[in-house]
């Protein structure tokens, strides 16, 4: 029996100790009437080799981003992970330990909890960060019932050019709080000041705003953060933490929450989770923030150390009147975080966003310069971009990329039907000339359709 | 050996000008990002990050880690967080290539191998619970609860019926009150008997027409199997309302009594409870729910099914609540637990439950003879012993054991929960720890009732710090690292 030590004689020792003759007569709790009288249908047990053999079969039958140039992006991407990430994170002391309740014996991840809100404050400029929270998606969602709780107020303003899968994760939760989510249109890649400024009034709690955006594109948040803060809204921003090697920070265009996806900050893409969800606010929000926060402290012989604090917030003492109902957070990623952050400092951060930037930029030259191309938008671009493909053959076309050795784009059908002509391709810096000349060849080279589908004018387009 | 420097803060290691990774030169050429992007959205400089090399990331982190216990080092017995033994072999798989380097939104012809392993586990979750109908999608057990619980609110609307309540015994976790205010519901406490299980009479009155979910923890947070579970849903369930099933204690039943055959319509698991995975510190978790197929047309969306053969991403369900969390959830916890369950098989599953429940009373049967244990002589897979006549007797609290209970090597039990047991200490061995080293639990929890009260105020005596000044945490709050403030 795997991972039980019990030998048969050790079991009966114990049953003896207890008083009674078998394991059954201690399920005597368990009425008869509800016990399972089959075994479970589930198929019968591996041992570590054999198990071992069916995942890696199972395994080999995807095709991994390393067998397989990845130009994916939307908010999962195949960035470096430098080796002292997984080594570090690995360390069974961090990876089986539980949230720090006695924090005697927890010094080791409560300290990295407080470097990881501290490097999540000099990442953002932001006043004050919590210890994490699931993903990018759902911090959103935290972070607009945030504003709904400060403000009072239930309507939610957010640009279509925000990631579709976080404005259907606040769809979800608004269809049981009597919310209002109002979608502002974003017809050249990035919304208006003059649209946002239409639809948001006095009952306005947030705007929300994605920058870089789903697109890649680069938004106005200033202006946007103006707008919302004359009418008593709060502005929360969606940032890519990369972006900020060479981007503004959210503190400085005047964001009150700021939030993010952190799967690029040292996590391999595993299939979209766990993820990182990043949260940092004015120190004026920090009592209804949600999640676990570590501080500083001393002990009784007066030593500098740290503990969970702030806790009256939070659902095991608060209860139903609790910021949040997290429990469970994404400390070893958290971790992962702070050992990237600490790993890169300001100049690898720097670079890395640079790279970013120069070979997207790369990249959307030379596809565009393929007359099958065109970009869709006319704005700068972070690390990803829309190409539209005059065929209008994307899923066909991006399954036989795949084929030739290309994970080449996200088709944007799903979300956006009036750009069904349209892919999302993302360039890390992972990704040599040599690759992204193969992507452009392997495009160019799918095959054409004889007529081409018409499609949508962009500018005609009604993305909410 | 450690050391003793060990706690100096990355930013106390920073110099102006040293680093740790360098990135390759741009093999693309062309203008700078600062000529391709505008110059209003520029930062003047990169983020005031610390400037540190390799060897002290390396050094630095991993002497912050010796300062934890952890499953890998120490004997856990936290109560209801089941720290059971995390197999070496499922990290190993979960990292290979084909599962860890897949990106969400690849071609679903290149993903056939985790669609096809999503597809049996969810299964594999619907035949364990009895409840066929499973959502993977939940990021963590209070997340699987809010999303059962909007769940069951898309129901009650589908069906025209305006239900604003969920029910909860005293006893229950502090995520179920929670998860119920922020699904939109108005909480109701119900109040439970000394033996753990939910007072009758109470829920009785408490229940109507506006009660949309009754939310219960069975095995209870007192480690006992509530009997009464198959009346209370069938009275539940005259009203109209649905039996929430808090799925934290299934390490105790597994294979031996299913929540959707004793009255349970929803239920969440915790995998990295039940099957294993890693803490992680605080997570990540996972919180995957199973209902039953009247309930199914309202799950999360993408659901993975099969197609002459092929697995398939399933987005269009026109009743679904839509989507709580990005992707498809957290992944690698999954595969873990598939990787558990596939080890053990039906009789394994079986096994692990039979074992638990055999080292958590025997641990019972040597704890209750120096610490009272309210709910009786018997439990599941744990047991809520009670400080109470210690601290009236010698002024010793179940903090003050805890606390003691570190410098000799174990982690401390649960303490103060739940509520309704005076000085609590919830503790819970699990199935993989030995006869010895219950053995040696004991009789180091029994000597510590015996030692004086002086020296267990102060305790840990030997751990890096020791009673750390919670209250001035909480209000000098110091929550990031400034020069100043060190």
């Amino acid at each position: 029996m795997p991972y039980t030590y019990n030998t048969p004689d050790d079991e009966r020792s114990m049953l003896q100790s207890i008083g009674v003759d078998s394991v059954a007569e201690l399920f005597q709790f368990v009425p008869e009437e509800f016990r399972l009288q089959r075994p479970l249908d589930i198929p019968s047990a591996l041992g570590e080799l054999e198990l071992t053999q069916h995942l890696s079969a199972l395994a080999n039958r995807n095709a991994s981003a390393q067998q397989k140039a990845c130009f994916l992006g939307g908010g999962s991407y195949d960035h470096f992970v430098p080796a002292v990430v997984d080594a570090l994170a690995s360390r069974g002391e961090f990876y089986t330990s539980y949230t720090p309740y006695q924090p005697e014996v927890s010094q080791g991840n409560l300290q990295v909890m407080f470097e990881y809100q501290t490097l999540i404050c000099q990442l953002t400029g932001m006043d004050v960060s919590n210890a994490s929270l699931y993903d990018g998606g759902s911090a959103v969602a935290e972070a607009v019932l945030l504003a709904m709780s400060v403000t009072g107020r239930n309507r939610v303003v957010v640009p279509a050019s925000m990631h579709p899968e976080y404005r259907q994760i606040l769809e979800t939760y608004f269809a049981c709080l009597g919310a209002e989510l109002v979608t502002v249109a974003a017809p050249s890649g990035s919304v208006s000041l003059a649209d946002i400024a239409a639809a948001v009034n006095a009952e306005t709690a947030c705007v929300v705003v994605q920058h870089p955006n789903f697109f890649g594109c680069l938004e106005d948040v200033q202006g946007i953060a103006k707008i919302a803060h004359a009418a008593g809204a709060l502005l929360i921003q969606s940032f890519d933490p990369l972006s900020l090697g060479l981007l503004k920070r959210p503190a400085d265009m005047d964001a009150d929450v700021a939030v993010a996806e952190g799967q690029c900050l040292g996590t391999p893409m595993l299939f979209g989770g766990p993820y990182l969800g990043i949260m940092a606010c004015k120190e004026q929000f920090v009592r209804r923030m949600p999640g676990r926060i570590a501080g500083q402290t001393v002990d009784r012989r007066g030593r500098r150390c740290w503990v969970l604090t702030m806790q009256t917030r939070e659902q095991h003492i608060r209860r139903e009147k609790a910021t949040s109902n997290i429990c469970t957070n994404q400390g070893l990623f958290a971790l992962r975080a702070a050992i990237y952050l600490s790993e890169m400092g300001p100049q690898g951060l720097r670079e890395v966003a640079d790279l970013c930037v120069r070979k997207t930029a790369y990249a959307k030259q030379q596809l565009t310069s393929q007359p099958r191309f065109v970009s869709a938008f006319d704005r700068p671009t972070f690390k990803e971009f829309v190409v539209r493909d005059t065929q209008g053959r994307v899923a066909e076309m991006l399954e036989q990329a795949a084929d030739a050795g290309y994970l080449a784009g996200v088709p944007l059908a799903r979300w956006y039907p009036e750009m069904a002509d349209c892919f999302l391709v993302a360039v890390t810096e992972k990704r040599t000339r040599q690759e992204i000349d193969g992507l452009v060849s392997a495009l160019s080279a799918a095959s054409k359709s004889s007529a081409p589908r018409p499609h949508t004018s962009l500018a005609q387009a009604a993305w909410a | 050996m450690r050391n003793l420097k060990s706690t100096t803060l990355i930013f106390e290691l920073s110099k102006k000008g040293r680093r740790g990774a360098h990135l390759p030169a741009c093999d693309v050429g062309g203008p700078s990002a600062a000529e391709l992007l505008p110059a209003e959205a520029l930062a003047a400089e990169p983020p005031p990050l610390p400037e540190v090399a390799e060897p002290e990331v390396v050094r630095h982190f991993t002497n912050l880690s010796t300062l934890n216990m952890s499953v890998d080092t120490h004997f856990y017995p936290l109560g209801s967080c089941t720290m059971k033994y995390n197999s070496k072999r499922n990290e190993r798989i979960a990292g290979l290539p084909g599962l860890a380097d897949l990106h969400p939104y690849q071609p679903e012809s290149t993903l056939q191998g985790i669609l096809q392993l999503f597809h049996e586990l969810q299964q594999y979750f619907g035949e364990i619970s009895g409840l066929p109908a499973v959502s993977l999608q939940p990021a963590a057990g209070a997340h699987g609860e809010l999303t059962a619980l909007m769940v069951a609110a898309a129901h009650f609307r589908k069906l025209g019926q305006k239900r604003t309540k969920i029910l909860a015994p005293d006893s229950a976790h502090g995520t179920n009150p929670a998860s119920a205010k922020m699904a939109g519901f108005e909480f109701v406490t119900v109040k439970s008997l000394p033996t753990g299980n939910v007072d009758m009479d109470d829920l009785r009155s408490k229940l109507d027409d506006t009660v949309a979910v009754f939310m219960i923890t069975n095995p209870n947070t007192l480690g006992m199997f509530d009997k009464t579970v198959g009346e209370i849903a069938n009275l539940v369930h005259s009203f109209g309302g649905l039996i929430y099933l808090d799925g934290a204690n299934m390490n105790a039943i597994l294979g031996i009594a299913r929540p959707g055959d004793f009255g349970a319509d929803m239920m969440h698991y915790n995998p990295h409870k039940t099957f294993s995975g890693p803490h992680g510190g605080g997570g990540p978790g996972a919180g995957p729910i199973c209902v039953t197929e009247t309930l199914r047309p309202y799950l999360p969306c993408p659901v993975v099914e099969k197609t002459d053969g092929q697995y398939r991403l399933v987005y269009d369900k026109p009743d679904s609540i839509g989507r709580v969390r990005s992707f498809f959830g957290n992944v690698g916890v999954l595969i873990r637990a598939y990787c558990y369950i596939r080890t053990h098989g039906p009789d394994g599953l079986k096994r692990v439950s039979e074992t638990a429940v055999l080292n958590a009373n025997y641990l019972l049967s040597k704890v209750k003879h120096f610490l009272p244990v309210p709910q009786g002589a018997r439990c599941m897979h744990e047991f809520v012993a009670s400080g109470l006549t210690l601290k009236k007797s010698k002024g010793i609290s179940a903090m003050d054991v805890a606390k003691r209970l570190l410098d000799y090597g174990f982690h401390a039990p649960t303490v103060y929960f739940p509520l309704t047991v005076p000085e609590a200490m919830m503790i819970e061995p699990t199935e993989t720890e030995s006869k010895e080293t219950l053995d040696s639990f004991a009789e180091v929890l029994f000597r510590i009732t015996e030692e004086s009260g002086e020296l267990l105020h102060e305790a840990p005596h030997t751990t890096p710090i020791s009673r750390p000044d919670e209250v001035r945490a909480a209000r000098q709050p110091v929550i990031k690292w400034t020069p100043a403030a060190t």
